[in-house]
């Protein structure tokens, strides 16, 4: 049985091809923009209002998919190494990032750490940042951690780009940042609500795409996706609704998500470039923009297995999600090797199983180009599901 | 006569084994304990407080010298842990959350779990998961990874107010009030111990080394992390530095002679411990430091816990004077100085698959010590706990073949 995307939803949409070239496409055309010079933001979160108020264009450094063959990358990070820590290095290490001011990592594992100091070491003509976003409960010390934080990296950008950040445009960026990210939630709340309208392998450009364009550029693309999607009269089929975890750093190929679609599933919800949609609501546009977002980190941030919070444990806010998009599975989706998302299983798994909701362990990597495994597990399951 | 390792091993033993006994009589009374991790951990605070602490990590290296994790990470790959994820983990968790191991002591159900999150991001989901299994709260202290030459003063205050936070906690679950004057005097043991530390470390610089830093440095490494704050960690370090002193004064080392002088980075391989020593005795190689041995804290640059000042001190020891929350580059720059100041021949990095802390990116640093500064260095890949990664055959072929080839090279240089 081949079901493709598009027979999912019954037609095609041009904001999703548009979106699809534009990741297809990868960074070089985003390096070579004269408007903003890019900056490249490791996942999962970034401060992106920071950087684009020091005049960049915060793009995500993402890895590369299959679109790269490792030449050298393999021989400064083993086997047993996530591909996106790898992809990512090979493309500077093929000159690939040449025109990219600089880079942002944070405290999400380990990996990612040493990451940052091969980077810098390797690539001394850019600014390298290493953030330590808190592990830690809300609270006025953290607040204040953050907030310094944040200007500690001020600093550092205002040094090289030798213009300064004031807290005027670190307020218009976060206005200019809502908009695509109000666009993404409704996108979201739309598809969970009724995923017959909007595919799984369609948000997920549109959403990708987000990360290598300036804010304005990506609210435009969402709102004519948007107004694609309401004109649709789709029909809804016998499928199973899913939850998708775990896919919150590296990306899986956009194939795997048709895969699922075509195995049976309605995609409700996922984690899929999670930094780039962090926050549950706007940041507030009020005065004091830098504590605004740090403040919005503590307390409107996602549930992330980066991410230590006693506030909103991850497992408990899995179950709330899947009761919320009335989810009938989950769908666990680590990338291969990918410590947090593989640790974090031990602890959902055996949540979902006290919940009584039924999950299926699908490991993926950026750079997996055949399916058939994985459609063969996903048909089962969904056939177990259907049919029990 | 000093024979080489001998007392320092036999009052190590004696020292860890009254820790252990500690442990097994608070599990049969209930006397407070809490779960604590090596690196750059603040034990001094539990101390003020009577709390014996408990590490879960030196579980976990006990259970693979003695050869008994297999069995324990498998169950914890039945629970659903990956055969990617970090095997000290998984043998405890197969331990722990199971039925234990024959033979191994009770190690008691804490009371509290303090989370000192200082570098391994491993360190949160391990708690985590312990917090969760046992139903025991857990107090997260998180400590800011150093991102400059010195932490700021914002990420000393930040620390200091969870480490307040951490006190108020212990004052809840033993009922005792703080007492500032006892924690002094806790420190002051810490920078005695700490003295003995730096010293047996200097005395590594004299050839013969006296001691095998890598090798042997699990005796010190005990004592420092765990015992820190107490006079027996005090009169350990007595012990040592009176025997390494002594060796020194003999001219004797580990081995007979002292062919090769090594730095070691990485964990060593503790199901094959002995088996991994000899290839390297083989050829005359003793370590005459390691990175690995830095892991809880580097003393032997000078730092050390401060009576004067005992929050901001324990906090700048997690925040700085530790392995694991420096980064790779501030690494590199360790081992260069332990490859100059202990007048090494050669780095051996021993990449373990489940430590990517350690091990993520040490191409990279062959690379820069290999090419760029021109230091002999070899990288063999195994595991720390996993027997499953280690090949004898495949080790010994690497190894031989390097110090052919580091000996060739003396040759050369010493008929210029
Ligand atoms: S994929 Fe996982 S292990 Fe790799 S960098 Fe991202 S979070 Fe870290
Ligand atoms: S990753 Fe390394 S430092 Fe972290 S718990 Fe595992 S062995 Fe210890």
């Amino acid at each position: 049985m081949e079901i493709s995307a598009t027979a999912v939803v019954g037609r095609t949409s041009q904001a999703v091809e548009q979106a699809k070239a534009i990741v297809s496409a990868g960074l070089a055309p985003v390096l070579k923009r004269s408007d903003a010079p890019a900056f490249g933001c490791f996942p999962v979160y970034s401060p992106y209002e920071i950087i684009r108020a020091a005049g960049l264009l915060p793009v995500g450094l993402m890895g590369a998919g299959a679109s790269i063959d490792i030449v050298h990358a393999d021989a400064r990070f083993q086997s047993f190494v996530c591909s996106i820590a790898k992809t990512s290095l090979e493309l500077g290490l093929q000159k690939r990032l040449t025109g990219m001011e600089g880079a942002v990592f944070h405290s999400i594992c380990d990996v990612a750490r040493n990451l940052a100091s091969v980077f810098k070491r390797n690539f001394p003509a850019m600014h390298i940042e290493y953030i330590h976003l808190p592990q830690n409960a809300a609270g006025p010390e953290t607040e204040d951690y953050l907030v310094t934080e944040y200007r500690r990296v001020m600093t550092g950008l205002e040094a090289r780009t030798g213009r300064r950040i004031d807290d005027a445009a670190v307020a218009a960026a976060i206005r200019e940042y809502n908009r695509p990210r109000r666009l993404m939630r409704e996108l979201y709340a739309m598809r969970s609500k009724e995923p017959e309208r909007i595919g799984a392998a369609e948000l997920f450009p549109l959403v990708r795409a987000g990360t290598m364009l300036p804010p304005d550029e990506h609210a435009r693309l969402l709102e004519s996706a948007k107004e694609e999607f309401v004109a649709r009269k789709p029909r809804r089929m016998d499928r199973v609704k899913v939850v998708v975890e775990g896919a919150f750093c590296e990306q899986p190929p956009v194939g795997l998500i048709e895969t699922l679609e075509g195995a049976g599933c309605y995609v409700v919800d996922d984690d899929f470039c999670a930094g780039w949609r962090w926050f549950s609501t706007d940041v507030p546009e009020g005065p004091d923009p830098v504590r605004q977002l740090a403040r919005a980190w503590l307390e409107h941030g996602r549930a992330s297995s980066t991410r230590y919070n006693p506030d909103n444990p991850r497992h408990k806010d899995l179950v709330r999600r899947v009761r919320e998009t009335g989810a009938q599975a989950v769908l666990f989706m680590p990338a291969k090797f990918c410590e947090p998302a593989l640790f974090d299983y031990v602890i959902f798994r055996r949540e979902l199983e006290k919940e009584n909701i039924p999950h299926l362990m699908v490991e993926f990597e950026e750079k997996m180009w055949t399916f058939e495994r994985t459609r063969g597990e996903v048909e089962t399951f969904v056939e177990s599901l259907l049919f029990d | 006569m000093a024979e080489y390792g001998t007392a320092v091993h036999e009052a190590s033993r004696k020292a860890m084994s009254a820790w252990y006994d500690r442990l097994a009589a608070a599990a049969k009374s209930g006397a407070p304990t809490a779960y604590l991790m090596i690196s750059g951990n603040c034990v001094e605070i539990l101390r003020a407080f009577d709390i014996e602490p408990v590490f879960p990590e030196v579980n976990a290296l006990q259970l693979a010298i003695r050869k008994q994790s297999l069995p324990l990470i498998l169950k914890a790959e039945e629970m659903g842990y990956s055969s990617d994820n970090c095997a000290y983990v998984k043998a405890d968790a197969g331990f722990t959350f199971g039925e234990g191991a024959p033979g191994v002591g009770k190690i008691p159900k804490p009371n509290f779990i303090v989370c000192n999150f200082v570098g391994c991001n491993v360190y949160i989901k391990w708690f985590e998961h312990c917090s969760e299994f046992l139903g025991v709260p857990l107090t997260m202290i998180d400590v800011p990874f150093v991102r400059s030459d010195r932490p700021s003063d914002g990420d000393v205050r930040y620390v200091v107010s969870q480490l307040k936070k951490l006190i108020a906690d212990c004052e809840k679950a033993t009922g005792k009030k703080f007492d500032i004057d006892k924690l002094r005097g806790i420190c002051a043991l810490s920078a005695k111990a700490e003295d003995g530390w730096q010293r047996c470390k200097d005395l590594c610089k004299n050839t013969p080394s006296p001691m095998d830093a890598y090798f042997d440095a699990i005796n010190l490494m005990g004592p420092i992390n765990v015992l820190r704050g107490t006079q027996d960690a005090v009169d350990f370090f007595d012990v040592a530095v009176r025997e390494y002193e002594t060796l020194v004064k003999e001219k004797k080392g580990p081995i007979p002679i002292e062919k090769f002088r090594i730095v070691v980075e990485g964990p060593p391989p503790y199901p094959f411990y002995r088996q991994f020593r000899d290839l390297f005795a083989a050829w005359n190689a003793v370590a005459v430091q390691s990175t690995y041995s830095t892991v809880g804290g580097i003393w032997e640059f000078g730092f050390r816990h401060d009576p004067k000042n005992p929050l901001e001190s324990i906090a700048e020891q997690m925040l700085m004077e530790n392995l694991c929350n420096r980064s790779l580059l501030d690494r590199y720059k360790q081992i260069r100085r332990y490859v100059e100041e202990w007048k090494a021949d050669a780095l051996v990095i021993h990449s373990v698959k489940s430590c990517r802390l350690f091990s993520a990116g040490q191409g990279d640093m062959r690379d820069y010590f290999a090419n760029e500064l021109g230091v002999p260095t070899l990288l063999v890949e195994s595991d720390l706990e996993d027997p499953r990664y280690y090949a004898q055959a495949m080790m010994k072929n690497r190894i031989d073949a390097f110090f052919e080839s580091l000996e060739h090279r003396k040759l050369l240089r010493g008929a210029q």
